[in-house]
């Protein structure tokens, strides 16, 4: 068995997605070799060789896979398939866009956002919003899988000193062009590898609220700052805040529930977070039902006096 | 131009699923069924560009039992024009979908494909991207603006950190986010049209389709309960829980 695991960066650096996606290939077995695909990439695939575990780094540089689109990210993939008993890539917009195109290219199928490996051919996902979780076996010859990061715990970033091959870039599918792209800058860590997140909800009323209230405790804790949908489509701030069964899925250690209610789809999105505290002037709030640590409280009473108070 | 859009019929959004006691699947029985929720944004997008003169006709496409006939009258009645049935009682996936919309699509010829970035039942997040690498067109998935110009689909993206536009040739492939439109309401006199609209039914076998699974589901389980923790009376306890008994902060 040799698993492919595809590399998630933006051409400068290896986003830390990469290492969940490498921890799960050690959990199916075989040598694992790491695609690193951009362009000018060459310092992601040295911080790709260096990840404990990995026996290869195959390099692809060209300039059109500088964008990262699926087309001609999954017609690489597909060159090198035949290679592999399986190709992984984590659950990010990246690998969520790019593998299934691989897997009907190839005639298998894929295996989404899987959570735990019971052998080489048999995973463990959620369905139905992590209301369930099914265990499904695969009789395909390649196995696609991407991997939902939370789920594996991530392998070090260092330690290891895989080869480095450079190998044939596949024709541009010239299909597809950039128009733009405007990324959030943020001085906050990453919400999907935060290790503290504070969420904020419909309760807050505002996006002036949000970033008030929830601002300065998100600074004291060095936290990212998470959204329920409720405030995400009320306009409080942008989507790519909203943690939940279709937007993020976190699970850091401390998670911190401000004014959120708590619908299924954003238990779906936190449930896994090692501690839970929410804070809700409801003392039915099915958010209730899932912290660790509850406090009835009006939050923009509560908020302040937490900040004062750590 | 022709817009085709695939609809699937899955157990409503506010049902909460529930496990059979043997452990094989989701209890679907009794249960209350509607469109995909982000199938239903794109029958919406697809109505809004036949609306504004960019597209001339929106067909409503569903695979599965005899009864997403209700869920494509659903489709006409927000205002597809005509619908076609793949009926199968088989369990259908990802791939087999993609494939039989493949067929449709080399019958239609459609210029435009727009349907939900994933179902919220299997939660996959595959039909829209395999159904184009099948038909080697360009994808434009989780899309939260849309716009048709010179030839090109122009769209938006959400994606980590953010958004990006990209620019597609024609025919293409769209999968829909929350964010791209919200649907409108049928009305009951557009419920009453749709009752009218043309439904054709086909079957795989008509179509050439082999749709055998290449999953084999061998367990659904719950997962482990979260139990509920404890009320705390005040900021000050919290803040003592969390830092001596918790020791996250």
């Amino acid at each position: 068995m040799t698993v492919l695991v595809l590399a998630e960066h933006d051409n400068a650096q290896l986003k830390p997605a990469t290492l969940n996606a490498v921890a799960a290939a050690l959990r199916i077995g075989g040598e694992i070799h790491v695609l690193v695909a951009g362009s000018g990439c060459q310092a992601v695939a040295a911080q790709a060789a260096a990840i404990a575990g990995v026996a290869r780094v195959k390099l692809a540089d060209a300039p059109h896979y500088a964008e990262f689109t699926a087309e001609n990210q999954a017609a690489l993939i597909v060159s090198q398939a035949a290679a592999y008993s399986h190709i992984l890539a984590p659950s990010t917009s990246n690998g969520k866009n790019t593998l299934p195109r691989v897997a009907a290219l190839l005639d298998v199928a894929q295996i989404s956002d899987i959570v735990a490996v019971v052998d080489g051919d048999t995973f463990v996902r959620p369905i139905y919003a992590g209301n369930a979780l099914a265990t499904v076996k695969s009789a395909d010859a390649t196995k696609i899988v991407t991997v939902r990061t939370t789920g594996f715990d991530a392998v070090s970033a260092t330690g290891g000193s895989a080869s480095i091959e450079t190998i044939a870039s596949t024709a541009d599918s010239g299909q597809v062009s950039l128009v733009g792209r405007e990324i959030a800058k943020s001085e906050r860590p990453e919400l999907t590898a935060a290790k503290i997140v504070v969420s904020g909800g419909r309760g807050l009323g505002s996006g002036e609220n949000y970033l008030q209230v929830l601002g300065p405790l998100a600074d004291k804790l060095g936290a990212a700052m998470g959204a329920s949908r409720a405030a995400v489509d009320a306009g409080f701030i942008p989507n790519d805040y909203q943690v939940g069964q279709t937007g993020k899925i976190v699970a850091p250690q401390l998670y911190i529930a401000v004014g959120i209610s708590g619908a299924i789809q954003h238990l779906a999105g936190m449930k896994d977070s090692k501690v839970i505290v929410a804070i809700n002037k409801d003392p039915d709030a099915p958010i209730f039902q899932v912290a660790d640590y509850g406090l009835v409280a009006d939050l923009f009473q509560a908020v302040p006096e937490l900040v004062a108070a750590i | 131009m022709k817009i085709l859009v695939p609809v699937k019929r899955v157990m409503d959004y506010n049902v909460k699923a529930r496990v059979k006691s043997d452990g094989s699947e989701i209890d679907l029985a009794n249960v209350k069924m509607s469109m995909n929720p982000f199938d239903e944004i794109a029958v919406e997008e697809a109505v809004r560009l036949k609306e504004a003169g960019v597209a001339k006709e929106v067909v409503a496409v569903s695979c599965g039992a005899a009864a997403c006939q209700e869920t494509l009258r659903t489709a006409m009645a927000i205002g597809a024009d005509r619908a076609i049935l793949v009926e199968s009682d088989a369990e259908l996936q990802p791939l087999a979908v993609a494939k039989l919309l493949k067929a449709l699509a080399d019958k239609e010829a459609p210029q435009l494909i727009v349907l939900g970035k994933q179902a919220i039942d299997d939660d996959s997040n595959q039909t829209g991207q395999m159904l184009a690498a099948l038909l080697g067109w360009p994808q434009a998935t989780f899309a939260s603006k849309v716009v048709i110009a010179d030839g090109k689909a122009i769209v938006t993206r959400e994606i980590d950190g953010g958004l990006e536009t990209l620019a597609l040739g024609l025919p293409a492939v769209i999968t829909t986010d929350l964010r791209l439109n919200e649907p409108r309401y049928a009305t009951l006199p557009n419920i009453m049209k749709a009752k009218k609209k043309p439904l054709d039914t086909l079957t795989p076998a008509a179509l050439g389709v082999d749709v055998q699974p290449r999953l084999t589901t061998l367990k659904v389980a719950e997962p482990p309960k979260r139990g509920a923790g404890i009320k705390v009376a005040d900021v000050a306890q919290l803040v003592e829980k969390l830092k001596n008994e918790a020791k996250v902060i």
